[in-house]
């Protein structure tokens, strides 16, 4: 120990050591802003989340130790059902978004140059600049029962009465989509901006079809964009809570606002904690399971797109 | 004998159809002309270059062959056939891309088997062919390893397999040793045409590189702003270069303004613009009394002697005073600066170790023979008259 000790002093005070320290320091003074936010705002209110969500209360004030709030979710099937459906139309609202953000992003990556690239792409960015409650009221006025599509479906004579054409899926899934249509866009533009034109030449030249071309390189190569696109869109999707309300309705069943209600409505924050926690859980895995399937790494996505 | 004259004759003509014939072909984007009216046509089993410098157009014209791009006007026969209309997937030409575009998410038994795997040929077939033709570019059993993995010049070779392997009436290559370094670009040249005569395929290939060129073609087209200046073997080339341009794209040469003081037959008698009086060869422009000409000379055709007499009887010559020795082993090269004009002459240092003792600043005798020395009417137009 108190060889280990001198020796390091040694080195301190001859050079080495000095410089060794310093940027050590420096190291520590640039991570600080991210770990100070990492540790207050992600691990300590997620450890809170945890301690509570393990709390069984037994009385008045009286509470022990228990998974029984997570077993709660398992027994109650509305809850179960909540969370299956919510997770099955944020993938299928992922699946849509990336069936229409690829070609828009082929399109502005491939087929566009100079300033009607930049143009469209910042078009793409043009709803963000409104908050998403705007928006949401936005697709409101448009499809409610006096709105736009029902006056003009009814002024062309193709319907005989207001319809109605919110608080249904299909409005939630339009809002889901158009919310996330750019967190899609920008990965894949990213990605295949990088692709040399020159591959989908010799594609042609090797005497490829277009859709061959598309599934053999293009696909290919653009894999880390989808993949990471589709993991932002599906995560904003699950987490959303305006959109399904407010283009959902009362009914709308979305994970999100079950966990809304135990803690604004029931002040229920221990079931609410464990619900929060299962979300994240569950999700997780749905990403891990989807990565695999698809035969991606998380390191691989990250570090191309 | 009688009937079978008739199919004796077509199999003449048919082996002398082209593998490819351009006729006229032009290219122009917006009112720029990339390609002007470009004719020519590739006889089976020859390494064609087009040899220009950048920005002439040579890219373009490979680019309408492979089909990337569609000619204003003209037409484009490869085997007798028009494929103006035919897509380029469907074209019986490939292409060695300027830097490959080897295919970086398939290995390269993927890479080669590519365009067979279009065609539908069986997985057995194509493993077999895959690995038929990696063998004969010298790279058998590489086919599970990762593009990634080969060096510059391996790729070279996979992406000629890789094209090879579908037999292609006509492969096209554009500049494909331009990323490789001298060295290995060297190395290459001998390679690919090795590659070109085993395989016996029609090689179109494009360079701005004129020993490339040189080194390799049966025939190359010097191509300037969009037009051949000449087409021919590169000894044509080299010694009879037909134009100004070709002269001085191809192979060094000494270059003079000069003005005719009189023509006799081919025989021409010029003053340089620094005052030098010259005897040359009409290259064939049928220059005039009065003409602004070009005056080309290479530097391996001037004699140096320590005896002016000797160089004296040359025809053209002096005596000049050294200004500089560029020594490049067998590429060792002089530069003298005449005497009476000032001009300035770029001469290939003989090989015989005679001059080896020369040094900066010594005066020596120097000439050549009028033959050497060919003449082309200057776009600067006419003198006097
Ligand atoms: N798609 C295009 N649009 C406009 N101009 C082009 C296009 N492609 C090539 N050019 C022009 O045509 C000329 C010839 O180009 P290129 O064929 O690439 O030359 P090279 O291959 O001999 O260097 C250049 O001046 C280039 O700017
Ligand atoms: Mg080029």
């Amino acid at each position: 120990m108190v060889g280990n000790l001198s020796k390091r002093g040694y080195i301190a005070a001859h050079g080495g050591g000095m410089v060794s320290d310093k940027s050590k320091l420096t190291f520590w003074l640039l991570m600080a802003p991210l770990l100070i936010w990492l540790v207050t705002l992600i691990v300590l209110p997620h450890v809170g989340m945890f301690l509570v969500s393990m709390r069984e209360k037994i009385g008045v004030r009286e509470y022990q130790t228990s998974f029984a709030n997570y077993e709660v979710f398992f027994n109650e099937p509305l809850y179960w059902n909540t969370f299956a459906r919510t997770a099955y139309m944020s993938i299928t609202a992922t699946a849509l978004t990336l069936g229409i953000g690829f070609p828009i992003a082929y399109y502005i990556a491939k087929l566009t140059r100079g300033r009607t690239k930049t143009t469209l792409f910042l078009m793409c960015l043009i709803p963000f600049w409104v908050s998403e409650l705007v928006r949401t009221f936005g697709w409101m006025i448009l499809l409610r029962e006096t709105g736009v599509f029902s006056n003009v479906l009814q002024y062309l004579g193709l319907v005989s009465g207001p319809v109605e054409m919110l608080y249904n899926d299909a409005a939630i899934m339009t809002g889901l989509v158009y919310t996330s249509m750019l967190f899609m866009v920008v990965p894949l533009v990213t990605t295949l901006d990088s692709l040399d034109d020159s591959l989908i030449e010799a594609g042609y030249d090797l005497g490829a079809s277009s859709f061959a071309i598309l599934r053999e390189i293009i696909i290919p190569h653009a894999m880390p964009g989808i993949v990471s696109g589709c993991i932002v869109v599906f995560m904003l999707s699950l987490g959303n809570y305006l959109t399904p309300i407010l283009l959902g309705g009362k009914d709308s069943l979305w994970f999100t606002g079950l966990i809304y209600s135990q803690f604004i409505t029931r002040f229920n924050w221990e079931l609410g904690s464990a619900f929060g926690f299962l979300l994240l859980g569950l999700s997780s895995l749905i990403v891990f399971v989807g990565l695999k399937l698809s035969r991606q790494s998380l390191t691989k996505t990250m570090g191309q797109a | 004998m009688v009937i079978a004259l008739p199919v004796f004759i077509e199999s003449l003509t048919m082996s002398q159809t082209p593998d490819l014939e351009c006729r006229a072909i032009s290219k122009s984007f917006d009112d720029f002309k990339a390609v002007k009216d470009v004719s020519f046509s590739v006889p089976q089993g020859t390494f064609f270059s087009i040899l220009g410098p950048s920005g002439c157009g040579k890219t373009t014209l490979l680019r309408m062959i492979a089909g990337f791009q569609k000619p204003t006007s003209g037409d484009l026969l490869i085997k007798g056939n028009s494929v103006l209309e035919v897509p380029p997937n469907k074209r019986p030409v490939s292409m060695v891309f300027q830097h490959l575009a080897l295919f970086p998410m398939m290995n390269i038994g993927a890479n080669v088997g590519f365009g067979l795997r279009q065609r539908g040929v069986n997985k057995t077939d194509i493993k077999q062919q895959v690995e038929r033709v990696l063998e004969r570019v010298g790279l058998g059993g590489v086919a599970d390893r990762p593009v990634a993995s080969l060096s510059g010049g391996q790729k070279q070779r996979v992406a000629i397999a890789r094209c090879m392997v579908l037999e292609p009436d006509v492969l096209l290559l554009d500049e494909p040793l331009g990323a490789l370094d001298l060295k290995l670009r060297e190395h290459m040249k001998i390679e690919l045409k090795q590659l070109q005569s085993e395989f016996n395929t029609t090689f179109v290939y494009i360079t701005h590189d004129q020993s490339e060129a040189l080194v390799m073609s049966d025939q190359i087209a010097v191509m300037n702003h969009g037009v051949f200046e000449q087409l021919g073997t590169a000894k044509e080339l080299y010694y009879e270069p037909s134009t100004a341009f070709v002269a001085g794209f191809v192979g060094e040469a000494n270059r003079f303004a000069a003005t005719v003081e009189s023509v006799n037959g081919t025989d021409v008698q010029m003053i340089t613009d620094q005052g030098k009086a010259l005897r040359g060869v009409d290259a064939g422009q049928g220059v005039q009394r009065g003409d602004s000409v070009d005056v080309f000379v290479r530097p391996e055709a001037v004699r140096l002697s320590r005896d002016v007499s000797q160089t004296g009887q040359l025809g053209n010559g002096g005596a000049g005073r050294v200004e500089n020795i560029l020594f490049n082993g067998a590429n060792s090269q002089l530069i003298l600066r005449d005497q009476a004009s000032g001009a300035e002459m770029n001469i290939a240092m003989p090989q015989t170790g005679e001059f080896r003792d020369l040094t900066q600043g010594d005066v020596i005798a120097y000439g050549w023979e009028p033959q050497q020395t060919r003449v082309y009417s200057s776009a600067r137009g006419r003198h006097g008259l």
